[in-house]
C-alpha cells in the first residue's frame, strides 16, 4: 500500500460542512420557485387576449375629403387622420427639419404625402390637441393645439411650441388597398 | 407559561436594538417565531394550523388579483368569469387556486379541527383558542358561500336563493329579512353587489380573529398528543428550526396534493350546473352545496316533521346552524379532565365515531332526499347531537381514564413506564 498514491483526504472542517450545501440549494430552489409563482399574478395584469385583439383598426379613407381631418379609435386612443390640400403638405414639407426640437421630415412621417395619420395624443401629459374638428383651435402653425398645456403642432403633427417634448406619434400602419388603411 | 424567555437575546444592530426598543417587531418575531417553546413531540396532526394560516394568505392573494378582473353586476358577471378563464394572462391558474382553494381550507380546519376534539386541545386553558376557532369556522363558511355566488351561475343563483331563504324561517319576520337580504324581491344584482362587497371583507375579518386565535395559543402554548402541561424547557423545543422546517415539509406535501387538483382536476369539487348563467327562472334538478357545506345541508333536510309545535322548516334551520353553535359550548361539554384522548379508552372510540357520522351526514347531503337517505339523515343528525349533548358529558363522568405521563420530555424520551404509547 505503501507504494500507492496518497489518497485525498478533504480537510475535516474548512467552514463549509454539508448542511451548508443544503440550505443554499434549498434556498435557491425555493427562491426559483417562489419567482415562478409570483409570475402568473403579475402577467396577470397585462393586457389580457381580449384587450389585445382589439389593437387593429381598419378605417375606409374614400369618404374623406380634401382638407378633412377624422378621428377614429385604435387601442381606445383617438388616431388623427388628416387629408391634407397640397398648401399644408408644402408647409411641412419647406421646414427646416434641423431647427425643429424633435426634428424629423414630413417624408418620414407619412406614406402618403397626402394622408397623415397620428396618434392624437399630446406627447407632454396625454391630452388630446384641439384641430381636428372643423372650428377647433388649430394654432399658429395649422396644425393642432393642446389645450392642457398649450403644445402646439404643425400640419405634420410635430412638435413646434409649447412643453411637449416629442412628435405626435405616427403609429403603425398599412394601406390594405388605395383608399383604406389598417392601423395596428 | 413554564419556560422562561431565557434565550431572548435581542437584535444586534444599534439600528435595530433602536426600533425594537420603540416598535418590539424583533422581539416579537423572537417570542412568537423563532424562540417560541413549543412541546416537543406534537404529530404532524399539528402541521394543520399553519397550513390553514397558508391557504388563507393563498386565497386572499389569489382573491385579490382575481377581483381585478371580475364584474359584480348580474349581467357581466358570468361572462366576465369566462374571461378569467379565457382571455386574462393565467387567469385560470388564479381562478383554479381559488376555487380548490376553497375546498382545500376547508380540509385542512376540519382535520384541524378534528385533532382539537381527539386531543382535548378545547380544555383549560385553552376554551377560548378553541372558541375562537369555531367564529373562523363560521366566518369561512359565509364567505365561502358568497364566493359561490359569485361566478353567478345556475348553482350560484340557486345556492343564493335557498341559503337566504333560511332565514324566511324566522317567525313573523322572515320574509321582511329575506328582502332586507336580496335588496328586492327575489336573488338579484343587488344581492350580487352585496355579496361581493362582503366576500372581499369577510376575509380581511378572518385574518383578525386568526391574530387573535394565534395569541390565545401563545399565551399558553399549543397541546400536544399526550394532552399534559409541559413543565419546563426539557419539555420544549424552539419553534425555529424545529417545527418551522416540519411545517415546510407538510406545506410540501399539502402543496403536491392541492396542485393535483389546480392542474388535473380543477372542476372536481365543482359542479357542471355552475357553468351555466343563472337563469331565474329554471331551477337546476339537483341542488347540492359544495361538499364541505353537506352535512349541515344534510341536517337541513332531515327535519321533515312538526316538532313540539315548532314547523319542521324552522326546527331545520335551528338544528342545522345549532351543529356549528354546539362547537362553542364543547369545553363545558366534555367533563372529563384528561385532554387527549390516547388516555380515555372509551371516549378514544366515540370519538372516532364522530367523523363517520359527519362522514355520513355528508353522503346523505349530496344524495337526493328520498327513501332510506332521508332516514340515514335523521339518524346521523340525531347521533351528531347525542354525542356532544349526552356522550361527551356522560362519558367524562364514567370513564376511568390512563394514568397519564409524568413529563412529556420522560414520555419522549422513552424512560418512564407511563410514557408507553396505547
Amino acid at each position: 500500500m505503501t507504494d500507492t498514491a496518497q489518497p485525498h483526504v478533504s480537510p475535516a472542517h474548512d467552514g463549509e460542512t454539508r448542511r451548508d450545501f443544503l440550505v443554499l440549494t434549498a434556498g435557491a430552489l425555493g427562491a426559483i420557485g417562489a419567482a415562478v409563482t409570483i409570475w402568473p399574478f403579475i402577467d396577470s395584469l397585462n393586457p389580457a387576449k381580449d384587450t389585445l385583439a382589439l389593437s387593429t383598426t381598419e378605417v375606409d379613407l374614400a369618404p374623406v375629403q380634401v382638407g378633412q381631418r377624422l378621428t377614429v379609435a385604435w387601442r381606445g386612443k383617438p388616431v388623427f387622420i388628416d387629408h391634407r390640400p397640397p398648401e399644408e403638405i408644402k408647409k411641412a414639407q419647406d421646414v427646416d427639419v434641423a431647427s425643429l426640437r424633435d426634428p424629423q421630415p414630413d417624408s418620414a412621417r407619412v406614406k402618403k404625402p397626402e394622408w397623415l395619420v397620428i396618434v392624437g395624443v399630446c406627447t407632454h401629459l396625454g391630452c388630446i390637441p384641439l384641430g381636428n374638428k372643423p372650428g377647433d383651435e388649430r394654432g399658429p402653425f395649422g396644425g393642432w393645439f393642446c389645450p392642457c398645456h398649450g403644445s402646439i403642432y404643425d400640419t405634420s403633427g410635430r412638435i413646434r411650441q409649447g412643453p411637449a417634448p416629442l412628435n405626435l406619434v405616427v403609429p403603425p400602419y398599412d394601406f390594405t388597398s388605395d383608399t383604406a388603411i389598417k392601423i395596428g | 407559561m413554564t419556560v422562561p424567555a431565557t434565550t431572548h437575546r435581542g437584535p444586534q444592530s444599534r439600528i435595530l436594538r433602536w426600533v425594537d426598543y420603540r416598535l418590539p417587531f424583533y422581539s416579537i418575531i423572537e417570542h412568537d417565531l423563532t424562540g417560541y417553546p413549543t412541546p416537543k413531540n406534537l404529530s404532524y396532526w399539528w402541521n394543520f394550523g399553519s397550513l390553514a394560516g397558508i391557504i388563507l394568505v393563498i386565497m386572499i392573494v389569489t382573491g385579490i388579483v382575481l377581483a381585478m378582473h371580475y364584474t359584480p353586476h348580474a349581467d357581466l358577471a358570468f361572462d366576465s368569469v369566462e374571461r378569467i378563464m379565457r382571455d386574462v394572462n393565467y387567469g385560470w391558474l388564479l381562478r383554479y387556486i381559488h376555487m380548490n382553494g376553497a375546498s382545500m381550507f376547508f380540509l385542512i380546519v376540519y382535520i384541524h379541527l378534528f385533532r382539537g376534539l381527539y386531543y382535548g386541545s378545547y380544555k383549560y386553558p385553552r376554551e377560548l383558542l378553541w372558541m375562537l376557532g369555531v367564529v373562523i369556522l363560521i366566518l369561512m363558511i359565509a364567505t365561502a358561500f358568497m364566493g359561490y355566488v359569485l361566478p353567478w351561475g345556475q348553482m350560484s343563483y340557486w345556492a343564493a336563493t335557498v341559503i337566504t331563504n333560511l332565514f324566511s324561517a324566522v317567525p313573523v319576520f322572515g320574509q321582511k329579512i329575506v328582502t332586507l337580504l336580496w335588496g328586492g324581491f327575489t336573488v338579484g344584482n343587488p344581492t350580487l353587489n352585496r355579496f361581493f362587497s362582503l366576500h372581499y371583507l369577510l376575509p380581511f375579518i378572518i385574518v383578525a380573529v386568526v391574530m387573535l386565535h394565534l395569541v390565545a395559543l401563545h399565551q399558553h402554548g399549543s397541546n400536544n398528543p399526550l394532552g399534559i402541561d409541559h413543565r419546563g424547557p426539557q419539555d420544549t423545543i424552539p419553534f425555529h428550526p424545529y417545527y418551522t422546517i416540519k411545517d415546510c415539509f407538510g406545506l410540501c406535501v399539502f402543496l403536491i396534493l392541492f396542485a393535483f387538483f389546480v392542474f388535473y382536476a380543477p372542476n372536481f369539487f365543482a359542479s357542471a350546473d355552475n357553468y351555466i348563467p343563472a337563469n331565474p327562472m329554471v331551477t337546476p334538478n339537483h341542488i347540492v352545496p359544495e361538499w364541505y357545506l353537506l352535512p349541515y345541508y344534510a341536517i337541513l333536510r332531515s327535519i321533515t316533521f312538526d316538532f313540539l309545535g315548532i314547523p319542521s322548516k324552522l326546527l331545520g334551520v335551528v338544528l342545522s346552524l345549532g351543529s356549528l353553535v354546539l362547537l362553542f359550548f364543547v369545553p363545558w361539554l366534555d367533563t372529563s379532565r384528561v385532554r387527549s384522548a390516547r388516555f380515555r379508552p372509551i371516549y378514544r372510540w366515540v370519538s372516532l365515531l364522530l367523523p363517520i357520522d359527519v362522514v355520513a351526514l355528508g353522503y346523505v347531503g349530496s344524495q337526493p332526499p328520498a327513501g332510506f337517505v332521508v332516514t340515514l339523515g335523521q339518524i346521523a343528525t340525531f347521533y351528531y347531537y347525542f354525542h356532544f349533548l349526552v356522550l361527551m358529558p356522560l362519558i367524562g363522568k364514567l370513564e376511568r381514564p390512563r394514568p397519564l405521563p409524568i413529563s412529556i420530555g420522560e414520555a419522549v424520551l422513552g424512560t418512564g413506564a407511563a410514557a408507553q404509547r396505547p
